[in-house]
């Protein structure tokens, strides 16, 4: 059942200040979920003055900017800081997003950043992600066959099946829709989520995969697939422009065809 | 990573509470408390039925009920989550034949959808003579 409100243990807290430095001109104002397993304490948010003088551009460079400059147990994912590995995934400024493809000059106001929502903290802005990858394992994100290899080549595809892969490769596994996802919040253990699903749709249409009915056999199902109720979020929120709700609405219509059929 | 032992027990990062609104969430949860009104709102119908039915004295008291202007705001309500829910769930319905996800396309659909409520419910409302001084 959905459980709207926070647990106890969970509910954030103030935190501390951090004045930005003198003779500093050009100052944003960061808020910053921070909580630290061994503290025993609540979440709380500290606050961060910077000098966007000598800061980058990004949401990422400001807080490596934090860890560097004023503390360094501030505790993020980050790796490629150009969009491609997904590490940096989370809440800013109300929705989730890559801290190093996000331009600070596009946020009004403070600039307020979180875990990725309906997640366990591991530690600040690192969620324990676990379940989400073992929920990815599930859908077999491999090619299965059935046929045997052609000994002298690659399983080929033409360029019409190889293009309707466009649009779902592409995906980072940043987790950003399946965590923007409401439905994901109230039933993270038996929905797959928009990444999951999109994952999967990606596997069924895939012209060399031999095994799109065990696939679909497998999505059909109230919770796994059918807690999708379209509202979109997942699609609004994509760091690299997708459309998991999208890729949902065609496994269902794929079940339906297959039962008309 | 610290052992389970170790550390105390996880928090559950906030989500609702700081998540932002927008168009397409928001109109889903629109659609879903439309859909609970409308439920409600069978309730009353039905009640209206029932004194409609049972004689003059209890049809009067809920006319009168109807009428007052706490009944009036309710009935406002109602023809507003009516249109919306119709309106809505034709989205809904072209969703599953898979037209209309685009990220554009869901914005004008949204924004439509709110419109034709407003509109609906205006015409609505006219049609039944309920704003003073413009009858049709």
């Amino acid at each position: 059942m959905a459980e709207f409100r926070l647990p106890k243990n969970s509910r954030v807290k103030k935190g501390h200040t951090f004045a930005a430095p003198e003779g500093a001109r050009n100052v944003k104002r960061f808020r910053v979920y921070r909580w630290d397993p061994d503290a025993g304490e609540n979440p709380r948010m500290d606050t961060y003055h910077l000098d966007m003088d000598t800061c980058g551009p990004m949401v990422l460079d400001a807080l490596i900017k934090v860890k560097d400059e004023i503390d360094s147990t501030l505790t993020f994912r980050r790796s490629c800081r150009e969009g491609i590995c997904g590490s940096c995934a989370m809440n800013i400024d109300g929705t989730n997003t890559l801290a190093c493809t996000l331009p600070i000059a596009g946020i009004r106001g403070d600039v307020k950043v979180y875990p990725l929502p309906h997640q366990q903290v591991i530690k600040d802005l690192v969620p324990d992600q676990t379940h989400f990858f073992a929920q990815y394992a599930s859908i077999k994100p491999w090619l299965q066959t059935q046929s045997t290899a052609p000994p002298d080549k690659e399983r080929l595809q033409s360029p019409e099946d190889r293009h309707k892969l466009d649009g779902l490769y592409e995906c980072i596994m940043c987790a950003c829709c399946s965590t923007a996802c409401p439905s994901y919040w109230w039933n993270p253990d038996r929905f797959l989520g928009p990444a999951v699903l999109l994952q999967a749709y990606r596997w069924i249409v895939d012209s060399r995969d031999e095994m799109t009915g065990e696939r679909l056999d497998d999505l059909e199902d109230p919770f796994r697939l059918y807690r999708c109720h379209t509202i979109m979020s997942c699609t609004n929120t994509c760091p690299k422009h997708l459309n998991p709700g999208k890729s949902i609405a065609e496994i269902k219509k794929l079940l339906v065809e297959r039962k008309a059929t | 990573m610290s052992s389970p032992e170790a550390s105390h027990e996880r928090p559950l990062s906030p989500h609702l509470q700081i998540y932002r609104w927008q168009i397409t969430n928001t109109l889903s949860i629109v659609h879903r408390l439309t859909g609970f009104a409308l439920s409600a709102g069978t309730l009353l119908l039905v009640y209206w039925l029932i004194a409609v039915a049972t004689g003059p004295g209890r049809f009067a008291y809920a006319q009168a009920l109807i009428t007052s202007w706490p009944g009036q705001l309710l009935m406002l309500g109602w023809t507003f989550s009516l249109f919306y829910h119709l309106g809505n769930g034709i989205r809904h319905l072209s969703w599953d034949a898979g037209w209309g996800f685009e990220l554009k396309t869901l914005r004008a659909t949204g924004w439509l959808v709110v419109l034709f409520s407003l509109i609906m419910t205006g015409v609505c409302w006219w049609l039944a003579g309920a704003i003073p001084g413009i009858a049709p």
